[in-house]
């Protein structure tokens, strides 16, 4: 029984490493995503509104099943038609990472799009007129602003993101639920188990929102908050 | 590409039943999980602090917990539980359990209430002020209050949220392809790709009708707020 | 508030887990380490299906064993390969090695005309028949017998379509599901009223439990080619015919040297090779 409770636990480690390079594949997307929608060339507003409504219009699980089972065909035809002979393989924890880090970063480009917008035009024009360029303007007004705006978003996305890595378990990679299912089915208890793995996700929950409402506090210092 | 197995009748009765089974639960979910979320809000806006309290419990492990998981806890974890499996010949509520449909279902509506009644507490909370005190000042009980000034523009309020989480509920009905015996549309995708070994064909045909419902949900909720928050449009004049 | 509540959540679920009397059965060894200089010879990535014991399973400590585990094992250290195991699904097996995710599967596949269509097999390495289990003292004829009661089978095995071609007209609801051990799970539970599996393995993880008490064979030992093929082989993708020699050649030289045998005794009482 014990060494069920154990590969559980073991399973929790992998949910978190999945969520979080999942979590660092949808910020990358998302700054893109949200830059090439304010960026008014037409070709990259399509492109991203393309990105995000189909995203957002397609199951987790279908996006997942897509590039699990067929992304690796997928890529060795590819290479075929290029001419190069690689043994590629996508492994569950590529395909998971790979899937959810792309599906959240259409959610995160939603979300730093808006808290972009949200920042005055006028901080952006004064970093014009101080002759900063625009990468440093990036980095030293427009991102650390962002930041405030888009906690919120930001808070939501990433807890759907990590309650969403329990699809992981149906390609096979060894998280909290597959752990869990196994150790039920195997003890024909999986009851327990399953409340087990639901007791690490709200765990996991639990931190990261008090994390990320510290973290708002502490960016919200220095700015008038209505109180109602 | 083989693109001609997806024409054959039984790969087209397949995804038939699979899009009928998705219909069925996603419109189950949306009134059992929206009946509820309507009381849950109600208990999570209450004065009474043990309502508060149990509201909010609900709402926090179900919106802190996986819907995959709950999935699995409704069909395997209560399935294991000697208490029900006395009962579930016979007795009726529990005789339901056995059916995987509605496992599948109560998943569903269950998780949907936590977060529609979120939503709504939520948008309740936001009244303006003033019209609960002319309320007040005007004679009515509470229950009168909730019913003809905080529920209408609390429901209003909640409609743009409330469009992302049907689209959310569409999504999620995939998962019942998890729960064995339950043909939704994953679930045929998924028997196609292994009958035939054609991923791309398969999943690809069963996300173009998840992308086309999701249209469709999408312009009906356009409409609807296009109805009931017309005030919120921007003026030409 | 959170915080309490959460701890109480804490505090509840993990005395469900210290409350459990471990029922643990002895179970064979995990499969001897490899030897030293096995970090440097070729990786021979195996892919296997560890729900399906007493052939490949997961011990309580979660490490994988099971007769196919060591007969892999004992296989590649004859041909001084490094055997790299990959957990699969069983209906993902064939399109994750199609895919080239793993170089062999060595989990009780059976050798069928259908499959061998998209892979090749090595010769045997054992041989099983299967058999219909449902409730001791059910009247059994015929697959009409089974009219209207309902039967779990693994998705993509060769039981399934045994099932689908000569129970599900018999007018037998087939249910296909992900793993055997939770078709297990849903007859403990009720839901389902039997299942066509392997006779091993439904012995050893179903009949031998206190779950599967009631539950006996009827009807034949299944062996019918059209469905079950000719023994359990190795599966390897079309064409590499160097690897299957290779694969050939040490089956024949554990069973010769009495490394299949030390090993079937592990777990049989009887001959597992079959004829």
């Amino acid at each position: 029984m014990d060494g069920h409770v154990l590969s559980v636990l073991s399973g929790a480690q992998l949910t978190l490493t999945v969520s979080l390079a999942s979590l660092g594949v949808a910020i990358a997307l998302g700054l893109l995503g949200a830059a090439a929608k304010l960026s008014q060339r037409r070709p990259l507003v399509a492109l991203a509104g393309a990105y995000t409504t189909l995203v957002r219009g397609v199951p987790e699980l279908i996006l997942l099943l897509l590039v699990y089972y067929g992304g690796t065909i997928g890529l060795i035809l590819l290479l075929e038609r290029l001419g190069l002979e690689a043994e590629v393989n996508i492994d569950p924890f590529m395909a998971g990472v790979l899937t959810l880090g792309f599906i959240y970063g259409a959610f995160m480009t939603e979300t730093f799009r808006g808290a972009m917008l949200a920042i005055p035009k006028g901080q952006a024009e004064a970093a014009w007129a101080f002759g900063m360029s625009p990468a440093r303007t990036f980095f030293r007004i427009t991102l650390p602003q962002m930041v405030r705006y888009a906690l919120p978003g930001f808070t939501n996305n990433w807890l759907v993101l990590i309650k969403a890595t329990a699809l992981v378990s149906l390609i096979g990679l060894h998280d909290v639920t597959f752990h869990a299912m196994q150790a039920g089915a195997a003890t024909r208890e999986p009851f327990y188990f399953l409340l087990l793995a639901a007791a690490v996700f709200l765990a996991y929950t639990t931190v990261s929102l008090w994390a990320l409402r510290a973290l708002s506090r502490r960016y919200a210092l220095g700015s008038t908050q209505v109180s109602l | 590409m083989n693109w001609d197995v997806l024409l054959l009748p039984e790969t087209l009765a397949l995804y038939a039943e699979g899009l009928v089974t998705t219909l069925w639960l996603l419109a189950g979910s949306l009134f059992f999980g929206g009946a509820l979320s309507l009381l849950l809000a109600l208990a999570l806006t209450s004065r009474v602090a043990a309502l508060r309290w149990l509201a909010g419990a609900y709402t926090y492990c179900i919106r802190g917990t996986p819907l995959l998981i709950q999935i699995f806890l409704i069909y395997y974890g209560i399935a294991q539980l000697e208490w029900i499996q006395a009962r579930w010949d016979a007795v009726w509520p529990w005789t339901m359990f056995k059916d995987a449909f509605f496992c599948a279902l109560l998943a569903l509506a269950l998780n949907n209430a936590a977060y529609t009644a979120e939503m709504l507490a939520g948008a309740m909370r936001e009244t303006a002020p003033g019209e609960l005190e002319a309320a007040q000042a005007m004679g009515m009980s509470r229950w009168q209050i909730q019913r003809r000034i905080v529920l209408p523009s609390a429901l209003r309020r909640t409609l743009p949220a409330y469009g992302n989480e049907v689209v959310m509920m569409l999504h999620s009905t995939s998962l019942a392809s998890t729960v064995p015996a339950l043909i939704d549309l994953t679930a045929a995708a998924s028997r196609i790709y292994a009958d035939f070994f054609l991923p791309f064909e398969a999943f690809l045909f069963a996300a173009a009708i998840y992308l086309c419902i999701t249209f469709m949900l999408v312009g009906v909720f356009k409409a609807l707020e296009w109805r009931f928050l017309g005030h919120l449009r921007p003026r030409s004049h | 508030m959170k915080l309490k509540l959460f701890a109480l959540l804490l505090a509840l679920v993990s005395s469900f887990a210290v409350a459990q009397n471990p029922a643990v059965s002895p179970s064979p060894p995990p499969p001897a380490a490899q030897p030293a200089q096995a970090q440097n010879w070729p990786v021979l990535r195996v892919a296997v299906d560890a729900t399906y014991k007493p052939f490949t399973y997961k011990t309580p400590a979660g490490q994988l064993t099971g007769f196919d585990v060591h007969i892999a094992q004992a296989l590649c250290n004859e041909m001084r390969r490094r055997c790299v195991f990959v957990e699969q699904v069983w209906d993902g097996m064939i399109p994750g090695l199609l895919a080239r995710k793993y170089d062999v599967i060595i989990s009780s596949m059976s050798i069928t005309d259908e499959r061998r269509r998209v892979v090749d097999f090595t010769d045997k390495y054992y041989s099983t028949p299967s058999g219909i289990v449902v409730r001791t003292g059910t009247p059994f004829t015929g697959p009409a017998s089974l009219r209207g009661m309902r039967i779990g089978v693994l998705k993509g095995s060769t039981q399934e379509r045994f099932a689908m071609s000569q129970l599900r007209p018999a007018g037998a609801i087939i249910v296909p599901y992900d793993a055997q051990n939770q078709v297990y799970l849903d007859i403990q539970a009720g839901r389902l009223d039997g299942t066509v599996a392997d006779r091993v393995e439904v012995t050893a993880g179903f009949l031998n439990r206190p779950e599967g008490r009631a539950f006996g064979f009827v009807g034949p030992e299944l062996r019918d080619r059209r469905y079950f093929g000719d023994g359990m082989g190795i599966a390897l993708r079309k064409g590499r015919d160097e690897l299957r020699t290779e694969l050939n050649n040490a089956i024949r030289a554990i069973r010769a040297n009495g490394v299949y045998d030390r090993i079937a005794r592990l777990y049989f009482d009887f001959d597992i090779y079959g004829d």
